[in-house]
């Protein structure tokens, strides 16, 4: 759980698939041929009211949701949410809207409102869709929908179970936050007036479990997860409630260890947020922007020879596997790094243009990108530490893009001789992105494949751990 | 709540499908048919709008409107929860349906006849986004743009956001409580980078509140944001490495107090408490601070973005003593944990959406003033850390560790302020931290109205503020030594 107040500016709202409301469908297959028709209505009315060009994307998403807590329920929310959202060009002006109404005059509202909204817009000369001849084809089958038929009442008996087993493997597990149950499934759409669009439904269920330990006067907590596209693939209920109450229990007595530069081992599941850091530096708005500690890097070392960062879009049950990008392009499997240099940037049709570039089809994100190092055993990696840090959780904001500076908080253990000696908390890591990434001195084989970035743990060679 | 508001939401939310008092009272005996304690009704309507400046143009605008209605059913310490964007009888029957099921069928609570809550009135029932014309709109982005490059010429990027949101709620329940509430909501932000000799640095400011867009015209305080971002950006480019390690840390007025948030607020709201989930879980009477301090959770402050005339339940917000001269005096209460811990709401009930659930969440959350001299405070430390602006943290509500990432700070030495270093983080423990604040400054100040707050995935606007106060230890996560 993470309670971040962020100061932030306002992400415009733009039509991403980001409206919740209720919906009554029945199945994919109606949802599908519901959206495709709503799309092109959409884009109909955008036209007869006089859009030079226009593009729409809409959801339909149902789900359920349970927790457990100390053996009783504490929640079961039923979600049925759907979104349209809309962006209009009158020559190089836009505008955009969206609505969670799909009738004929809510869409016509919305059509209404984006025009009113280009009428103030200042022409842009990058503004436009993606290029005619970079739309997919055809929307390849993904594997991505895996429905779930499962009952409120199934759904709790498996949470139970998992909080259930996560309370019984330690006498120190004492409380809990509950073990929880959803699954989703929905339908997602795109189109735009080149006549493409593409429809495909996707389903997402997980089981996660967080459970608090206490010795002394000291609680600790900690959690565990599983999540995947297909109902078959999710870590078992006990497996998941144990893995949670592992974690827990390791981080008692922790404590603060004094001020040193050390090397610092990333373990997966937060290595993963070092990797999402460069990503957003390499993408195109941070480099037309000028906002990227790695500004004009293609073609540059910026990992050590050994790192290749592979993009696989077309992975069958991939978690961030698509067919085509934000803006109907065709995805495709790709480098952005390979022997440490940089390739290309993360670029969708706007801030390709900006760039003289083309697009790489990433409009919306990278998708399924995966750290090919050299794949170290992680036991062995923690055994060639004389001193060093292994950090299992991050905590706080704590990254400028502009300039790399990286500092963060941290918890996780100490390491001398290459044995864990205590669990570490209240202390930060701290360091800059570029020279970190230059000092990546291994990759682990330790594979967290819960996550659009797929990551091993990453070692760092040398960070400044501050404490006491 | 004035009688406009119930009447205004009554025209915006039910009237359009004809819906009425009697259909929502049918919908509530329907579910108290079960073995369920509390039942409520949530309609809401909310339109936001946003555009964005950008290379001194406004490229991209966009509007967005969602409505519906979460129904609520709870039973003991279980909750069920559906929800419809149609504000229809059927969807709202098929939704009641759901949620109920939570409960066993028998047993029978009744419904309390309706008595309209009585509400604040912190603002007005405005429309932010008709309140200037998208030409003013748009010609206030760009003096603000104007403004920032005229000021110095390493300005090289300046961004411009503005947004608003007019939402209109309503809220019936099965304990009589009838609520309505009109919130409107600004926000106005600039973001510039700078450049000098090849060094690149970033920074932002912003403001607003539950105010129309001429607030940013009054005092010039759109053009203030502009003038206060630039200083920051130049500031920056001057930074030196930021220390690392455990050193006395005085925090600046107004935005800082994301201290509280993070260090006091989230600990003490009463989801966690009555889990017992949090480090100041039972702890009520108890010295959890500094005989310094005294802080407050206030949602009834006039205009502010955290305040609310009633909250999601529809209770009136009210100002609340959480620690009161180091003492923990309370928790910050939505209905179902007040019921459980058999304690009074608090007005602290909120939730994102109609599509959410509530849950106790902080309003504005503040310290009230000492007596020091801000100059004297920093007099006061041999070597440590100045933090005057920050980008946002996280707490650990359970080990009681918060963070907060400093984007404006200088090394003090000998007393004296001698230079800007770098962001960096400061990592504390939330009860540890506050029993080390050993001068509170005469210098309270709100924040500009700017602060989101994210929990179990719900994002709200709150506010924080705080005078300029010295703590004797925080971990300063720098590089420098």
């Amino acid at each position: 759980m993470s309670l971040p107040l962020a100061e932030q500016a306002p992400e415009p709202r733009l039509p991403a698939m980001t409206t919740t409301a209720a919906v009554t469908s029945t199945s994919p297959l109606d949802s599908s041929a519901r959206l495709e028709r709503l799309i092109a209505d959409t884009l109909a009315e955008a036209q007869r009211q006089g859009a030079s060009a226009a593009e729409a994307g809409a959801s339909i998403e149902s789900g359920l949701s349970v927790t457990v807590r100390m053996g009783d329920v504490e929640t079961v929310e039923h979600n049925r949410d759907k979104g349209l959202g809309v962006t209009v060009y009158f020559g190089q002006r836009k505008g955009s809207a969206s609505t969670s109404d799909f009738s004929a005059q809510a869409i016509r509202d919305a059509v209404a409102a984006a025009c009113s909204i280009a009428r103030y817009t200042a022409a842009d000369p990058y503004a436009g869709l993606a290029d005619s001849t970079l739309m997919a084809a055809q929307v390849a089958n993904l594997s991505l929908h895996h429905p779930w038929a499962l009952t409120p009442a199934a759904a709790i008996d498996l949470a139970a179970e998992c909080e259930g087993t996560a309370r019984e493997t330690d006498a120190r597990i004492t409380n809990s936050e509950g073990a929880s149950v959803s699954t989703h499934e929905g339908v997602r759409a795109y189109g735009n007036s080149h006549g493409f669009i593409g429809v495909y439904p996707t389903s997402r269920h997980s089981l996660s479990c967080s459970v608090i330990g206490k010795d002394g006067a000291t609680m600790q907590r900690d959690y565990w997860y599983s999540v995947a596209r297909d109902p078959a693939d999710l870590d078992s209920a006990k497996v998941v409630g144990e893995r949670a109450a592992q974690r827990t229990v390791r981080r008692l007595n922790a404590r603060r260890v004094a001020t040193c530069q050390v090397p610092v081992l990333f373990s997966a599941e937060v290595a993963s947020s070092l990797v999402s850091h460069f990503v957003r530096a390499v993408s195109g708005s941070s480099q037309y922007r000028k906002a990227s500690f790695l500004l004009d890097a293609v073609g540059g070392q910026v990992f050590p020879e050994f790192v290749r960062l592979h993009e696989q879009p077309h992975l069958p049950k991939g978690l961030g596997s698509a067919p085509f990008d934000n803006e109907g392009v065709a995805t495709r499997a790709q480098d952005l790094v390979s022997e440490g240099v940089l390739r290309r940037y993360v670029l969708g049709s706007y801030s390709a243009r900006r760039l003289g570039l083309e697009t790489t089809g990433n409009a919306g994100g990278v998708h399924n990108l995966f750290i090919e190092g050299n794949a170290q055993d992680v036991g062995l990696l923690q055994r060639s530490l004389r001193r060093g840090l292994l950090v299992t959780e991050l905590m706080g904001q704590g990254v400028n893009l502009v300039t790399g500076d990286y500092s963060r908080g941290a918890a996780g253990f100490w390491i001398e001789n290459g044995e864990i000696q205590f669990p570490v908390e209240e202390i930060t890591v701290a360091g800059n992105l570029r020279d970190m990434f230059q000092a990546l001195e291994a990759t682990g084989s330790d594979i967290d494949r819960r996550s659009n970035i797929v990551t091993g743990s990453l070692l760092i060679g040398r960070m400044t751990v501050a404490g006491s | 709540m004035s009688q406009d508001s119930l009447d205004t939401a009554r025209a915006a939310l039910l009237a359009p499908t004809g819906l009425s008092d009697a259909d929502l009272q049918g919908v509530l005996d329907h579910l108290m048919g079960h073995d369920i304690d509390s039942a409520d009704l949530y309609f809401q309507l909310s339109r936001h709008e946003g555009w964005a400046l950008e290379d001194g143009l406004v490229k991209e605008g966009s509007y967005n409107i969602e409505h519906g209605v979460g129904v609520r059913a709870v039973s003991g310490e279980r909750t069920g929860f559906a929800y419809s964007d149609e504000i229809v009888l059927p969807a709202l029957t098929q939704a009641a349906k759901a949620a109920r099921a939570i409960a066993r069928s028998g047993g029978r609570s009744a419904v309390q006849a309706w008595a309209r809550s009585e509400g604040h009135s912190l603002y007005v029932p405005l429309d932010p986004l008709a309140s200037l014309s998208a030409e003013d709109k748009i010609a206030l982005m760009h003096e603000l743009d104007t403004e920032a490059r005229r000021l110095d010429p390493r300005v090289k990027e300046v961004m411009v956001h503005l947004a608003g949101v007019h939402e209109v709620i309503m809220v019936a329940a099965s304990d009589g409580t009838l609520g309505a509430d009109v919130r409107p909501l600004v926000r106005l932000n600039v973001s510039v980078i700078a450049e000098n000799n090849g060094r690149r640095e970033q920074a932002s400011s912003g403001g607003g509140g539950r105010v129309s867009y001429q607030y940013f015209l009054d005092e010039e305080r759109g053009l203030g944001y502009a003038r206060e971002a630039v200083r920051q950006a130049l500031v920056n480019l001057e930074a030196i490495d930021a220390p690392a390690g455990a050193m006395p840390v005085v925090l600046g007025p107004g935005w800082p107090g994301v201290l509280l948030h993070e260090a006091v607020g989230h600990g003490l709201e009463g989801d966690f408490n009555r889990k017992g989930s949090s480090a100041y879980s039972g702890r009520i009477g108890e010295a959890v601070a500094s005989e310094h301090c005294t802080v407050v959770d206030d949602g009834t402050l006039e205009s502010r973005r955290g305040s609310l005339n009633v909250d999601d339940e529809g209770t009136p917000t009210q100002h609340t003593v959480l620690i009161e001269r180091g003492v923990l005096k309370g928790y910050m209460q939505d209905k179902l944990n007040s019921r459980l811990m058999g304690v009074a709401a608090t007005g602290n009930g909120r939730r994102e959406s109609y599509a959410h659930l509530p849950m106790p969440r902080m309003t504005n959350t503040y310290m009230l003033a000492g007596e020091h001299d801000p100059q004297e405070i920093i007099a006061s430390v041999d070597r440590g850390l100045y933090a005057v602006n920050f980008g946002g943290g996280q707490v650990d509500i359970t080990s009681g560790k918060f963070v907060f990432s400093a984007c404006e700070a200088y090394l003090i030495e000998k007393g004296s302020i001698v230079a800007p270093v770098k962001g960096a983080t400061l990592i504390g423990n939330g009860p540890e931290a506050m029993t080390r604040v050993s001068m509170v400054g005469n210098d309270l100040r709100l924040d500009s109205g700017v602060g989101t707050c994210g929990k179990e995935g719900q994002s709200v606007p709150v506010g924080v503020g705080q005078p300029t106060l010295r703590i004797d230890e925080l971990t300063v996560g720098g590089t420098g030594t």
